[in-house]
C-alpha cells in the first residue's frame, strides 16, 4: 500500500545500543497471528519491554519516560533473522519513522523501505556520536534529511551523509510503492512469462 | 564476461533493469503460508487486483499448526483464524492449497522439493527467510516480506538490486560424526551472523558435491543465518535424479527442454566473485551453539570463548551468556539439558531421522528429557514408518508427532518453557525463539540424539559405532 511521504524528520531519538537485535526480539512469533496490519506497536520488543505478568520492565528504554521521538537508534546488525515484515510494522506502528544503525540486515531494511520507514546506515563512529549526544541529553534533536541524504545533530553540529538507492529514495519522497510501478508493466511481464523455460 | 551460476539464473530472469535502481525480477514459483500472507491478500483486495499466475503459486499451512491431534479443530482461535484465512484466500484465487490434514501438507521448504515445485534455475520466493533452502537445487531462492508477497501475487515480479556474489569453498573429507548441519554452523561461526549480508552465496567444493540433496538443503537453508540473501549449489546428476518424475517437474519433451537449460547452470571457469572463503572439511567438528545467535557456535569439545578474545561488543556478548546462564570459559560437554527438538525445515527430512535413529537405536531416552520429534512433512512421516525408524524410536522411548514447524518458532503449543534448555536441530537460537525465556542450543540430529539419550550435551562421536 502507498505510505506517507518522507522528506525531513526533526525529532528526539530513542537509543537501543544492542548489537544483532533480531526480529524475534522486535516482535516475538506469538504475536504474528493477526490477519490485518493493526496493533503491532503494542508488542514491539515485547519480551524486553514487559515481564511475564505484563508489568513494564523499568530498565528497558521504551519504558523510560526520558526518551521518546520518531527515531530509533539501534546497534550493529539491526533486524537480523526472520523475514517477518511484522517487525517493520511494529516499529512503524509504535511511532518510529526512521531507524539508525551502523549496519542493517538485508530483508529488514527492504521491509522498512517498503512501508515507509527510513533505514539510515551511519558509520560506527557517527553511531557513537549520536548515542553519546542522546544519552547525555535525551532532549537532543536529530534531523534526518532525505533530499540531501544527511543526518545531523544541530546542537553539536555533527553530521554525516548516508546512502540510499535513487529509486527507493524517489519512492520514499513521493510515498509511492513498487506495486504501482510493476502493475504499469503488466504486458511486458506477461510476454516475459510466456518465454520463461520453467 | 564469464558468468557465475548466480549470474546466469539472475540475469535470465530480469524483466527490466531500472537505471540507478533495482532489477525487476520475474519469479517462477511463489510459496505461500498462513502467517505472512493474510495482509498481502488484504492489500490485493484493497487494490482490486487478482493473483496474476495462480499456477505458479502454492500454499501450505505449517507455521501455526498443531503437531498432535491434527484431525481435531485447531484450539487457538487466532491460529485457527489465520489458517482459515489462508484456505479462503487460496480458494478464492485458485491457488493449490495443502492445508492441515492434506496428504501433501508439511513445512513449505520441505514440500516444495518433495513435489518438484523446486527446480534448478528457477527463481523462488516465499514470505519466510529460510526459502534459501531451495538453493540446493541450483535455484535462486530467498525470503521476502509481506509487501513483497503482495507484489509477487499481483505481478509475479519483485524489485531488488542484484546482490554481490560470494563463493564458499569447502574441500577435503569430513570426520565421522560431522553432518551438513555442522558444516553450516561452522561457516556461520567463522563469518558471523552478518558476514554475508548483501551477498548471494554459492557453495562449492567436494564437501558439497558429495552431500545428499537433503544435506545440501540443510546447508542452503542456513545461508540466511550469516545474513546472506540466499545460497545455492550447481545442479548435478544427484539433483536431476532427485527431481525426476516428481509431480510438478516437467515430463517428456518438456523435461528435455528444461534439461537443456539446466545443463548450462554452473559457474564458468574464471568467473569472478566479490568475496571468496575457503575452509578445510577436516577442521570441522560436530558443532553446538552456546549463545543467542547462530554465529555463537563452536566445536562441541571446545570451551565457551572469553569476551576479550572476540571482536565486537563485550556488553552484547555478556548479555547473551547471561540469558543462557553460561559463563565464559565453560565447557559445553556435560551441560544438562531438558528438551530435544528434532525437526524444522533445517533438519526435518528423512535423512535427519535416520541419523537420529542411528544413535538412539538400542538406547533409551533419558528420563528427564522431553523430546519432540517432528517430521517436516507427511512424506517424511511415511518414510519414517516405512523404513522401520518409528519402531526404533518408540523402542527407545520416543514418540513421533505430526508435521509442521513446531518448536522451530513456537507459534503453536510446542513451546520450550522459560529457563529450560533445548538441544534443537532448527536454525535459530534467538532469545525466546522457542518460547518466552527458552534457551536453545543449535546442533545436528546426531548431537540432538546424543543429548536425548544422555540428558546432557554429549559428543556424538563417543556413541557412534
Ligand atoms: S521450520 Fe522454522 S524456519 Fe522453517 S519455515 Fe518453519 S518456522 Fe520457518
Amino acid at each position: 500500500m502507498a505510505y506517507d511521504k518522507f522528506t525531513t524528520l526533526t525529532t528526539t531519538a530513542v537509543p537501543l545500543p544492542i548489537e544483532n537485535v533480531d526480529t524475534d526480539q522486535i516482535i516475538p512469533a506469538r504475536f504474528l497471528k493477526a490477519t490485518e496490519r493493526v496493533g503491532f506497536g503494542d508488542n514491539l520488543f515485547r519480551d524486553w519491554r514487559y515481564n511475564s505478568d505484563n508489568t513494564p520492565k523499568e530498565d528497558f528504554v521504551l519504558n523510560n519516560p526520558k526518551y521518546s521521538g520518531k527515531i530509533l537508534i539501534g546497534g550493529k546488525n539491526f533486524g537480523s533473522g526472520s523475514s517477518r515484515e511484522h517487525a517493520a510494522w511494529a516499529v512503524y506502528d509504535y511511532g518510529f519513522r526512521c531507524v539508525v544503525s551502523s549496519f542493517f540486515a538485508d530483508i529488514f531494511k527492504n521491509n522498512c523501505l517498503n512501508i515507509g520507514v527510513l533505514p539510515v546506515q551511519v558509520s560506527p563512529a557517527f553511531l557513537e556520536v549520536i548515542l553519546e549526544a542522546v544519552f547525555k541529553d535525551p532532549t537532543t534533536e536529530v534531523v534526518v534529511d532525505l533530499p540531501s541524504q544527511t543526518i545531523r545533530i544541530p546542537s553539536t553540529g555533527d553530521q554525516e551523509s548516508f546512502d540510499i538507492n535513487v529509486y527507493k529514495k524517489d519512492n520514499m519522497l513521493n510515498g509511492f510503492d513498487d506495486i504501482d510501478y510493476l502493475r504499469s508493466m503488466e504486458e511486458e511481464i506477461s510476454s516475459f512469462a510466456d518465454n520463461t523455460p520453467l | 564476461m564469464k558468468k557465475t551460476l548466480f549470474d546466469k539464473v539472475w540475469d535470465s530472469h530480469v524483466v527490466r533493469s531500472i537505471e540507478n535502481g533495482p532489477d525487476v525480477l520475474f519469479i517462477d514459483r511463489h510459496m505461500v503460508h498462513e502467517v505472512t500472507s493474510p495482509v498481502a491478500f488484504l492489500g490485493l483486495k484493497n487494490r482490486g487486483a487478482k493473483v496474476l499466475y495462480p499456477g505458479r503459486t502454492f500454499a501450505t499451512a505449517d507455521h501455526n499448526t498443531p503437531t498432535i491431534n491434527q484431525h481435531l479443530p485447531v484450539a487457538d482461535p487466532l491460529s485457527a483464524n489465520q489458517l482459515r484465512a489462508l484456505e479462503e484466500n487460496a480458494t478464492a484465487h485458485g491457488i493449490s492449497y495443502w492445508g492441515l490434514g492434506h496428504e501433501k501438507n508439511g513445512i513449505v521448504h520441505v514440500v516444495g522439493p518433495e513435489y518438484g515445485i523446486t527446480q534448478p534455475g528457477a527463481t523462488i520466493v516465499c514470505g519466510d527467510s529460510h526459502t534459501s533452502t531451495h538453493g540446493a537445487f541450483g535455484a535462486i531462492a530467498f525470503g521476502i516480506g509481506t509487501s513483497e508477497v503482495e507484489m509477487v501475487l499481483t505481478t509475479q515480479c519483485i524489485m531488488q538490486p542484484k546482490p554481490k556474489k560470494m563463493v564458499i569453498r569447502v574441500n577435503g573429507s569430513l570426520q565421522n560424526g560431522v553432518t551438513p548441519k555442522d558444516v553450516a554452523l561452522y561457516i556461520i561461526a567463522k563469518l558471523s551472523t552478518s558476514g554475508a549480508t548483501g551477498y548471494f552465496v554459492e557453495y562449492a567444493g567436494n564437501v558439497f558435491t558429495e552431500m545428499s540433496m537433503e544435506g545440501r538443503m540443510t546447508v542452503c537453508n542456513l545461508s540466511i543465518e550469516m545474513g546472506a540473501r540466499g545460497g545455492m549449489m550447481a545442479p548435478d546428476k544427484k539433483t536431476f535424479d532427485y527431481i525426476k518424475d516428481r509431480e510438478f517437474t516437467p515430463k517428456g519433451a518438456a523435461w528435455d527442454k528444461a534439461m537443456s537449460y539446466w545443463d548450462t547452470l554452473y559457474t564458468e571457469e574464471g568467473a569472478s566473485f566479490d568475496k571468496v572463503y575457503e575452509f578445510e572439511g577436516a577442521d570441522i567438528e560436530p558443532m553446538i551453539t552456546y549463545g543467542t545467535n547462530p554465529g555463537m557456535g563452536m566445536g562441541i569439545s571446545k570451551d565457551i570463548p572469553l569476551a576479550t578474545d572476540l571482536e565486537g561488543g563485550v556488553a552484547t556478548y555478556q548479555k547473551s551468556l547471561a540469558y543462557m546462564n553460561y559463563n565464559e570459559g565453560d565447557t559445553m560437554i556435560g551441560k544438562s539439558i531438558d528438551y530435544v527438538f528434532l525437526g524444522s525445515c533445517t533438519n526435518g527430512r528423512i535423512e535427519d531421522f535416520r541419523a537420529f535413529a542411528s544413535i538412539v537405536k538400542g538406547r533409551k531416552k533419558a528420563e528427564h528429557v522431553t523430546a519432540w520429534l517432528v517430521p517436516g512433512s507427511h512424506q517424511v512421516e511415511k518414510a519414517i514408518k516405512d523404513e522401520g525408524i518409528l519402531e526404533i524410536l518408540e523402542t527407545a522411548g520416543f514418540t513421533l508427532r505430526e508435521p509442521g514447524c513446531s518448536a522451530c518458532l513456537a507459534m503453536n503449543d510446542d513451546k520450550i518453557p522459560a529457563g529450560k534448555y533445548a538441544v534443537s536441530t532448527s536454525n535459530r537460537n534467538f532469545e525466546g525463539r522457542q518460547g518466552p525465556g527458552s534457551r536453545t542450543l543449535l546442533a545436528s540430529p546426531l548431537v540432538a540424539a546424543a543429548a536425548a539419550v544422555t540428558g546432557q550435551v554429549t559428543d556424538p562421536r563417543t556413541l557412534l559405532q
